[in-house]
Formats: C-alpha cells, structure tokens, sequence
C-alpha cells in the first residue's frame, strides 16, 4: 500500500451508500484507479453497485478467489447458494469486485511508505436522501457473521431451554451462536442467529454443527467454512458429507464432554 | 400508491445442482422452477402497501417466455398488471437493472421493492444499480417498513444488530425474510389472474459488463474424520481441532 486518502465530510457522518459510492468514484477518477474492492457484507454490497454505475464498470460480487490471470482478473463466485461456483470476468475497464469476508487472508504490506492525504469530495443533496437515526446492536452478543468461530444448534436440541449446550461450547472456545432456520423458526432463536440461504452466510474458521441435518439451504450459509465440525446421532445425515470432522452420537452426551475437555485444557 | 415490484423465476432450492453441456449454466432437466421466495416477501409487502393507501402493483421479470409462470403467479397474488421483459438469453446484473430501470421511467411508480437476493445467482445488486440508475435513494435487507404519505422509515439488517433508517419516496427498497408473511393465492385469484393483462416487450440491448466463463461443481476437500461417541474419540476430537486443524 502506498496512498491512503481520507476523506473529511460531515454529510458523511451518517451512512449513506449513495453518499460513499458517489465519493469513492471521485477518488477512483481523480486517482485513475480501475479496480476496487469491498467487502461483500451489507454496507459493500450496497455500495458496489452505486458505485459500479457511477464508474460504468464491471462488477461481480460475494467472490471467494481472485486469478490474475495476463490483464485478467477472474473472480470466483458461489451460485445457487454454493451448489455450484462461477467463474466469471468484467469487460470493463474499470472492475469491482466485493469479496466474502475471512476467505482472503491479509499480507504483510511490504511498502516502506505511505502517503496519507485529505481527499475533498462533492456531495449533492440527491446522494443524502437515506438517513440512519438508530442503530440497535445486539447488545454483549457475537454476531454469527463476524465471529471467527460458530457454534450452531439444530432441530435435535428439543427445545430452548437446551440451548445452554450450544453456547456452553461456543463459550468454551470463545465463539458465537447460530441456529438452523427449523430452530429460529420455532421461535427458539432469533433470526439474525439463523445460518443458511435465508440466514446469515459465514465463513469462520471453525463451524460445528450440533443436531443440524445439513439441509441444502443450511449448507448454502456455511459450507465456505474452513473446517467443519458435526455431532449428530444419525451417521447418514448429509451434514457429515460436509464435515471435516464429526462424531457420531447424542449431542447432550457428547457435548458437555467436549466443553469441559475444552475448558480443562484453557 | 403505485409500486413496481421486481420478481425472478429461480430453480427451487432443493434442486440438485448438475453443470449443463455448456459448461458455464446448470443443466435444467427436471429442474423445478419458483418465484425467488425473496421475491414473494417483496410482493406481500407491496400488496400490503396498495390495501393501505390505493393504486395499484406491477411486477416486472426480465427472462425468457418460460418466466410468464412467475408472473402469473404473482397476479394470483394480487399485483393487477405484469411487465415481461423479454430476453432468451441470461443477461448480466447491469442489463438486467438496465431494463428494469426503462420500464420504471416510464411510468411514476412511488416505491420499488425487490428481495434482497435472487436465489440463483446470489448477486445482491439489483436494489442498488436501479437506485443509482434511477437517481432514487435506496435501502436494501429491509426488515421493517413503515410509509407515511412521502415519509419511510424502518430496520434494515446489519452484521450484529440493525439499523434504523429514514428516507422518502420515490425510494428503491430490498427486503429480508421476516418482513411479513406471503399469503397463498386463493382459486378464485388464480382464475382471476388469467384475465390480467402482461406487457411483453423486447429486452433492450446493452453492452456486456461481466461475462461467466465457467461453472463448476466446488471440489470438496475435507478431511472427513468421522468419530465414534467414546469418551476417547471426544478426547481425539479436541486433540484434532488443536494440533492437526489448528482452530481452537
Ligand atoms: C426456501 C427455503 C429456505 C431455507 N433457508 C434455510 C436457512 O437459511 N437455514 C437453515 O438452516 N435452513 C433453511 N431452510 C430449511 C432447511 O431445509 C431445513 O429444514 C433446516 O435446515 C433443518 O433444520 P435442522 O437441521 O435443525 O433440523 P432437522 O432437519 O430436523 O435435523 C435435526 C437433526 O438433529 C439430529 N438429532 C436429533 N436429536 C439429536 C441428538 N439428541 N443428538 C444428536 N443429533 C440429534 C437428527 O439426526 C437430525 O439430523 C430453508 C428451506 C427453504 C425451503
């Protein structure tokens, strides 16, 4: 890296995606940058795409790989909730791409450098017509989608009150919560737990699948993780096609096993 | 109130995925199609809209002849007119917001919702590029919606909590499931539907901003240690995550 620019405007104290592509354009101009990046979270994957018109540039989103490939880039993208995987390119000049978070691992900049500069942005009352006036976290919780380790309950826990299991041993191992939608549709969990295709997509480097089948559309929401733990008690559950590792048994025998073995070692 | 409600005919999610013959699209053969379940959550709420405050909703699909099911069936669902813009050929996001956006300008339509994704090709760009195109603020992962003559407000799902969001109309919205509950047509609406009238036009001809090359089936590599429920295979499993997987 040798530029940071950074941009000072109070119309840009609070969010607004038409407002930050509007000023990213500018700096991609005036800097004659043809490709960006964001995230393929909610705040990039709402801004890419104002962006990619401003810039009338390309754009692929939600990529887990990048080959450059002579002036190429090519981008890989999951499709049909993971089911399949595209490769696809921009044929134009200017390229964007947003990328699923924790599946690219950051380098060492080796630049000796870096120039940091104030970068001054026009920004038109149409681009300020969103405003955000509240913002409710969910207060002391670990969102599944930032967590780098996730520990989910499925239908085979019986009932809410037997979720103690599940965040014993997210707890144990520093983790959030997650949930099949079966659970979050019981009411058992809230929804912003639900992993899957009408949930949360993670990709942490730990996922372990407690009583959860491995639903198709479940599996579209975490199947980008990087090892993947199931307990089940039925050996045939697809959820072990995906598993790098499992155990085959009663997760309220098994599980309370596992958390104190984990917690004896910490 | 006149809503434009944005919809797109995707294989059912159980479909088992298989690669067709030309390498970069799936093989449809026995492949059952949908209205994208997003989508419906954006119809219900438009449909919602219209009870509440009059005037009317269009939904408008760009696909081949075979997406006339969709449409058809979101006019058994209530929308009064369709617009089918029609392409055989698998357009790209931009070609797609494109058209979308020529049929919007020609008509004044106060809000335009869409879901929050297409179950296909999981692109999530729609609700932003027709934002943009159209000069209209937008708001997508919509959890709650709330329009008062020009004034909307509502929640929008954010990584860890949501947030609280304030615009007006004409706006461009995307929502998320749990918005609402879709209802069923009813046969009467069914029968109903077969009169409403659908506006076929050609697709108009853009240039191409991406282009697939190839799709593939993901190569799985896990290691696929499945264990037994022994205290001594529970031991083996927490060795495994520290010291072979490294995780924990
Ligand atoms: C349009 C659509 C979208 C969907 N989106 C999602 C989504 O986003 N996320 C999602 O998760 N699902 C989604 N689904 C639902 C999905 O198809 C499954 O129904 C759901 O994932 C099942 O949840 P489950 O695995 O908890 O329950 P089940 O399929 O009932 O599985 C329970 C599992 O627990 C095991 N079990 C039971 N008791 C025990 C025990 N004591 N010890 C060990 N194992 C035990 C059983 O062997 C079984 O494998 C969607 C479905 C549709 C149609």
């Amino acid at each position: 890296m040798s530029k940071v620019n950074v941009i000072k405007n109070s119309n840009l104290s609070s969010y607004s995606s038409s407002a930050i592509a509007s000023s990213v354009a500018q700096i991609a101009t005036a800097e004659s940058c043809s490709i960006i990046f964001y995230p393929a979270n909610s705040y990039g994957l709402e801004i890419a795409p104002r962006t990619a018109v401003k810039l009338e540039a390309g754009y692929i989103s939600d990529c887990i790989g990048l080959d450059y490939n002579g002036g190429d880039i090519i981008a890989s993208k999951p499709v049909y909730a993971g089911k399949a995987v595209t490769k696809s390119k921009s044929e134009r000049t200017n390229k964007i791409f947003s990328l699923r978070p924790n599946i690219f691992t950051a380098s060492e900049s080796n630049s000796t450098s870096v120039t940091i500069c104030d970068f001054a942005v026009n920004i038109s009352d149409k681009d300020l017509k969103v405003k955000i006036t509240g913002l409710s976290k969910n207060e002391g919780k670990l969102d599944v989608s930032e967590a780098d380790k996730v520990v989910s309950g499925g239908r085979g826990l019986k009932g809410p009150e037997n979720f103690y299991i599940v965040e014993d041993l997210a707890k144990s191992i520093g983790g959030a919560v997650g949930a099949s939608r079966a659970v979050v549709d019981a009411g058992w969990r809230p929804h912003g737990e639900q992993v899957g295709q009408t949930g949360k997509t993670v990709s942490p480097n730990i996922y372990i699948a407690l009583a959860i089948s491995g639903a198709v559309q479940h599996l579209a929401g975490m199947s980008s993780s990087k090892i993947i733990v199931a307990i089940n008690k039925d050996k045939d559950a697809p959820i072990f096609k995906v598993a790098d590792y499992g155990i085959v048994g009663d997760i309220f025998d098994v599980v309370p096993k596992l958390t104190a073995k984990i917690n004896s070692l910490s | 109130m006149n809503v434009l409600v944005c919809v797109s005919r995707v294989p059912d999610t159980a479909t088992r995925v298989e690669i067709g013959a030309d390498g970069k699209s799936i093989n449809n053969n026995g492949v059952k199609y949908i209205l994208n379940p997003y989508d419906e959550y954006a119809l219900e709420e438009g449909l919602r809209l219209v009870e509440k405050n009059g005037g009317e909703v269009t939904v408008c699909t760009v696909g081949a002849d075979v997406c006339v099911d969709i449409l058809r069936t979101s006019l058994a669902m209530g929308a009064e007119k369709a617009v089918h813009i029609k392409s055989e050929e698998t357009l790209d996001s931009f070609s797609v917001a494109k058209n979308i956006a020529e049929v919007a300008k020609s008509a004044n339509y106060d809000v335009i919702i869409l879901g929050r994704q297409s179950i296909d090709f999981d692109s999530f760009q729609m609700v932003s590029m027709l934002g943009e195109m159209l000069e209209l603020p937008s708001v997508s992962m919509v959890a709650k919606l709330d329009i008062n003559g020009t004034l909307v407000t509502g929640e929008r799902d954010i990584e860890g909590g949501k947030e609280i969001f304030e615009t007006s109309l004409p706006a461009v919205i995307s929502v998320q499931k749990g918005i609402n509950e879709p209802r069923y047509p009813k046969l009467p609406q069914i029968m109903k539907a077969k009169s409403k009238p659908i506006d076929a036009r050609p697709a108009i001809e853009t240039e191409k901003y991406t282009s697939v090359l190839s799709m593939e089936i993901p190569a799985k590599q896990r290691v696929g240690k499945i264990l037994t429920d022994s205290d001594s295979d529970i031991n083996e499993l927490v060795r495994l995550l520290r010291e072979e997987a490294k995780v924990i």
